[in-house]
């Protein structure tokens, strides 16, 4: 593999995101417009990437799930809804925006 | 063994969906040759505890608000046309709900409608409270400090499976798993045991796809540009054909808007979704993992490989609690320094509540910026660049136990017309009663599950 690199761009422009909530824990799930772009998913977002995406809002621990058949990444975070509907002050206590969060990301391409 | 098919539609995905929508998939059905059902999933974790606050007020409610204008357009319908019934609209009071729906049956001129109950996820008086505090607890939430308001165990398909045995037109429940609502008619239809796991892990997956309604037809889903929606103003509803050789295609009703495709089937797929080789439901442990998806026509979607692992032993339940309030309150900076104005609001709130010695915390969100994306404590908004010029909304929110605190907190939201910043405007103040929710794992056992008939 080389290491030659194209610009980066939005992880929103490669994929698509839904998230849902439990208590104070959140999901995301990361799917691929095109399945050929799962592996530099499975590259770029790690763990400790998506926690420090995550980390102002107090997230402690994310657990990453691949399923590669459909291909998709589906992210846990844990802590990071403020309390979650039951707590949050905020306007969103069930984290349905955090998706696009998470799509602001930028991935490097590595050709 | 020559392979059945099942037609299962959805007809609501929530308490507030739109109660028009299972019109056409009543229309759908009404086409299609082998047993079809209609399910209606209206309640949410907090739900339930919403209605048992209504029943305290009133005996009569305490199941979905809705229910009559989610069933009116298509009970007749269904009925004429052999369409089964079948939603946890009951909340926490399925026998209401059941005497309301045969109410209806009697205005509609049916005079032969079979209406179940099932009863049974209500733990309160089937164990004391002090019981139910100290179950295992889930997720990681606390119990709370409030007083209970309600103990609900989610049920799984079997009692529905025994209701449909039974000849049931229609079938009330409670809290149940939400998947049960398709795990109890393939329960039924196909005679599944409790170790035809991958049946029931089938099913289990069909239920979670159609269970939140049009969040598998393209709702929540459209993005301008990259994920177009044609018709989202009539958005087709889901159909779930689930087959005795655990063959599984997603639809939607004939005629509708929305699509059906493999991303919006994978979205949906995952969504509350932790652990996808182990989704804990009360009939089968769900794995995900060697699930594919393919096209299989225009707005329909194959999935294939759900695996099914046994049941966990113990039950899921949710308990709900006195939140107390939160007050709420918005005002609005607009056009020249606007940002400067509404961050001066913001620190006057912030100095009056110093001054009051109130020890809760409170968030103050300048909507339009970064409100949603913030934390609590505000570090994207102090960090932000964000233009000085434009429209700034601020907000102010508080929790509290004590109605007449939080009463002073948008008070003082309030007050900033007159003693806050030049210009603010749009004032809009509430406080609202809070439920707070715990999970906890309930022995079976401990569970006594009741399947009755409300003849119309």
């Amino acid at each position: 593999m080389s290491l030659t690199r194209t610009p980066a761009k939005r992880l929103y422009d490669i994929a698509h995101a839904r998230a849902g909530d439990k208590g104070n824990r959140l999901n995301i799930a990361v799917i691929p417009y095109d399945d050929e772009d799962y592996p530099l998913l499975c590259t770029q977002l790690t763990e400790a990437r998506v926690l420090a995406c995550f980390v102002h809002r107090g997230a402690t621990k994310v657990t990453r799930y691949e399923l590669a058949n459909l291909p998709a990444l589906n992210f846990v975070i844990d802590d990071v809804l403020e309390g979650g509907v039951n707590g949050s002050l905020g306007l969103d206590g069930h984290g349905k925006s955090l998706s696009f969060l998470l799509l602001s990301l930028s991935v490097m391409e590595t050709l | 063994m020559t392979k059945k098919t099942i037609h299962i539609g959805c007809g609501a995905g929530f308490s507030g969906d739109r109660v028009d929508a299972a019109i056409a998939v009543v229309a759908d059905l009404k086409n299609r040759t082998g047993p079809c059902y209609l399910i209606f999933e209206t309640l949410a974790e907090r739900t339930l505890a919403a209605a048992q606050r209504q029943r305290q007020s009133d005996p009569d409610a305490g199941h979905a608000p809705n229910l009559l204008k989610f069933l009116r357009p298509v009970l007749a319908d269904c009925k004429a046309a052999g369409i089964r019934i079948i939603s946890n609209f009951g909340a926490t009071n399925p026998r209401g709900a059941a005497e309301k729906i045969a109410r209806l049956a009697h205005q509609e001129g049916l005079t032969d409608l079979r209406i179940a109950i099932v009863e049974g996820d209500d733990l309160i008086g089937v164990m004391s409270e002090e019981e139910l505090r100290r179950l295992p607890a889930l997720e990681g939430l606390t119990a709370a400090a409030g007083a209970m308001l309600a103990a609900n165990v989610y049920l799984g398909g079997a009692p529905i499976a025994q209701a449909l045995a039974a000849g049931a037109d229609v079938v009330v429940t409670g809290r149940c798993a939400d998947p049960a609502l398709v795990v109890g008619p393939a329960m039924y239809e196909f005679n599944l045991a409790a170790d035809d796991l991958t049946a029931l892990a089938t099913a289990t997956c069909a239920g979670h796809l159609v269970e939140c309604g049009s969040q598998v037809t393209g709702g929540y889903f459209a993005d301008p540009g990259l994920k177009d929606v044609a018709g989202l103003d009539q958005v087709g509803f889901p159909i779930a054909e689930l087959s005795s050789d655990n063959s599984l295609v997603i639809t939607k009703a004939a005629g509708t808007g929305g699509v059906v495709d493999r991303r919006t089937v994978k979205e949906q797929l995952l969504y509350e979704i932790h652990d996808p080789a182990a989704y804990l439901t009360p009939d089968v442990t769900l794995d995900l993992m060697q699930v594919s998806v393919s096209d299989a026509g225009a707005d329909r979607v194959q999935v294939l490989g759900a695996r099914g692992h046994p049941a966990p032993a113990t039950l899921k339940a949710t308990l709900s609690y006195d939140g107390g309030f939160l007050a709420e309150g918005e005002l609005s900076y607009v056009g020249p320094n606007a940002r400067a104005r509404a961050e001066l609001a913001i620190t006057i709130l912030r100095d009056r509540l110093a001054a009051s010695g109130v020890s809760q915390p409170a968030r103050f969100d300048l909507i339009g910026t970064i409100s949603m994306f913030d934390g609590n404590a505000g570090d994207l908004q102090a960090s932000g660049n964000w233009p000085v010029d434009g429209e700034y909304r601020i907000r102010g929110a508080f929790r509290t136990m004590d109605r007449a605190q939080a009463d002073a907190f948008s008070d003082e939201i309030t007050a900033l017309y007159c003693c806050g910043p030049a210009g603010g405007g749009g004032l809009r103040t509430q406080v609202s009663p809070q439920i707070q929710t715990s999970s906890a794992l309930v022995p079976r056992a401990k569970v006594a599950v009741n399947v009755s008939f409300l003849d119309a």
